[in-house]
């Protein structure tokens, strides 16, 4: 739903909100069920009615248990029936600098505000050890946004006493537990506030109030930065990008103005903006996000306007290049085919209004942003937390290069006489191993992200990966996992298997 | 503004906000008259009309107010739009 697409307009959404979640529920989407459990240190209705919306959004149909009010800490660490009847399949601790139990005085020293410091992080990781000890599910947890006064001025940021300093060095304790903890995530609501504005955010008058720790208008776009954490990790987010090339990836038409007319480069603001959003599309496809070309250009011209030298892309990092005058949504569904992913995991990335809506409408779930100018190219697709990462590991660095050899596979495919001698010409071999530890990761991702091999089609998150690994109950759920080699272009391309016979 | 235009544009509000198009609001109207209007949706209700209205209530005035009358009232003082 477009109103629901980054850059929104918050005070719309506020008065809509009603009427946008039964046009949603009413949309004949499938989505996911799951079960959320919030833990507040302050006032959270609004934040629930806000991310549910979201969520709908994203494909994720949500209920969700809200603790009574400030009592996150007593809900985490003595769990009613209720809430232990619940089980949860994320829990989100809501939290801000307003639950500071102890804030450093300008008269301590500095041992004390260093124990005031772990005492404090203490009480954050007991409750977290609890909930993941009880439930086993992803938990996600608020840093501290910044003081909306500053006491010592300027050095309240540097000074061991200044609240500044004391909730950054919090916020870092807080960094180094979720680096080391799978199934742990940070919501950045230090980076949500400032981007929004801290003033504002943190007008007291709400706290007063109502005890919300943000202002009432701000709450979308808290809620929606919190959603991108939630669908990631239950395998929602995009997979490709599927750009236009005029005035998309540079400026100008390099059918009419030839290669050295497109404006790309250095030279000038504009031609520096989209040498800025070309290095923006590469930084991504060393995320793991599939880069595809959808312009109606000759292909020639295509190909000759990506090698530009002053541009950051060149036509290498392109799966697929679709350069002609079809349809686009026509091109984006054999995109999808070619890639063997679905059409609405891809993002539609067209500087022309009439492009987006056409293929807005005619393929349903497909996400495509407003980009309207292109000094907002990159905060529209960026905002959008389209491709939100909540893991990251080798495969994901390597998955340009998979997709690159199976594209080349498939021309080669086309020069055999037949499919059997193509598969010979492989010369693949299949392994198939146990559930050993160093495959948890992939088999999770794998379990999100397809269906083809995961017969139950049950999602799993990497907490609950792993009890499914420890259990002793492993008979009732046989997991098989094989990898294939190959002498040739092909690199190691796991499959995983997994069927529940309980 | 009119008294005849600012509660047309409050009533707008109010059915969007509270989702009913069938909602006619009068000086007389009390959270009592609507069905969802609870204090958490009087948050919703007050930032809305505040949009509405380009103005800020005081805060004082956000939980001392006893009808839309005297809400229409505080409009009618500082609406800037």
């Amino acid at each position: 739903m477009q109103e629901l697409m980054y850059p929104f307009d918050a005070e719309f959404i506020i008065k809509k909100r009603k009427s946008l979640r039964r046009t949603l529920l009413a949309d004949g989407s499938k989505r996911l069920k799951k079960k959320i459990a919030v833990f507040g240190g302050s006032t959270t209705n609004d934040i629930v009615v806000y991310l549910d919306l979201f969520l709908l959004n994203q494909g994720i149909e949500a209920v969700f248990y809200q603790s009574e009010y400030a009592q996150y800490w007593q809900d985490a660490m003595f769990p009613s029936e209720e809430l232990l009847s619940f089980q949860p399949d994320i829990v989100f601790i809501h939290t801000t600098n307003r639950n500071i139990s102890h804030y450093p005085t300008v008269k301590d020293d500095k041992a004390t505000v260093q124990s005031l410091l772990d005492s404090e992080y203490a009480r954050f990781e007991q409750m977290w050890t609890k909930i993941a000890e009880t439930y086993h599910c992803p938990i996600i947890q608020n840093n501290f946004e910044m003081p909306f006064y500053r006491l010592m001025g300027n050095k309240d940021c540097s000074d061991y006493r200044g609240r500044m300093h004391f909730l950054t060095a919090l916020n870092e304790k807080f960094y180094e537990y979720a680096d080391k903890t799978e199934g742990f995530y940070i919501n950045d609501i230090n980076y949500v506030s400032a981007s929004y504005g801290l003033k504002a955010w943190s007008d007291p008058s709400y706290w007063n109030m109502y005890k919300y720790a943000m202002c009432v208008e701000a709450i979308p776009f808290f809620s929606f930065n919190l959603s991108c954490i939630i669908k990631s990790v239950f395998g929602k987010n995009k997979k490709a990008l599927a750009l236009d090339l005029d005035n998309t990836l540079w400026g100008g038409v390099v059918g009419d103005d030839g290669v050295e007319g497109i404006r790309i480069g250095q030279e000038t603001g504009e031609s520096q903006s989209y040498y800025e959003f070309q290095s923006y599309i590469k930084s991504l496809k060393d995320l793991g996000i599939i880069l595809t070309v959808c312009s109606k250009n000759d292909h020639q011209n295509a190909i000759a306007g990506l090698n530009h030298p002053e541009g950051a892309l060149k036509p290498d990092d392109f799966i697929i290049i679709k350069a002609n005058w079809e349809n686009k949504d026509r091109n984006i569904l054999e995109t999808a085919a070619e890639l063997n992913i679905l059409p609405d995991s891809i993002v539609f990335v067209d500087d022309n209004p009439a492009e987006r809506a056409i293929v807005s409408a005619q393929i349903p779930g497909i996400a495509v942003p407003e980009m309207d100018s292109v000094e907002n190219y990159i905060m529209t697709l960026d905002g959008n937390g389209f491709f939100e990462v909540t893991t990251f590991n080798e495969d994901d660095l390597k998955r340009n290069e998979m997709y690159k050899a199976n594209a080349q596979r498939a021309a080669q495919q086309a020069t055999f006489a037949d499919y059997h001698e193509y598969l010979q010409s492989l010369d693949m071999t299949a392994v198939i191993d146990d559930f050993l530890p160093v495959y948890l990761q992939r088999i999770t991702q794998l379990s999100n992200k397809s269906n083809q091999f995961n017969v139950t089609t049950k999602r799993y998150t990497p907490t609950e990966m792993e009890t499914v690994f420890e259990s002793s109950e492993i008979s009732s759920v046989t997991m098989g996992w094989c990898r294939l080699l190959s002498a040739k272009k092909m690199r190691k391309m796991p499959l995983c298997c997994t069927w529940n016979c309980g | 503004m009119d008294t005849k235009t600012l509660y047309a544009r409050l009533n707008k509000v109010f059915q969007d906000v509270f989702d009913d198009d069938s909602i006619t609001v009068n000086p007389k109207t009390t959270a009592d008259d609507i069905d969802d209007w609870d204090s958490l949706e009087h948050i919703t209700l007050i930032n809305a009309v505040e949009r509405e209205f380009k103005m800020k209530f005081k805060m004082g005035e956000i939980s001392s107010m006893k009808n839309v009358g005297e809400m229409a009232q505080i409009i009618a003082a500082r609406a800037k739009a």
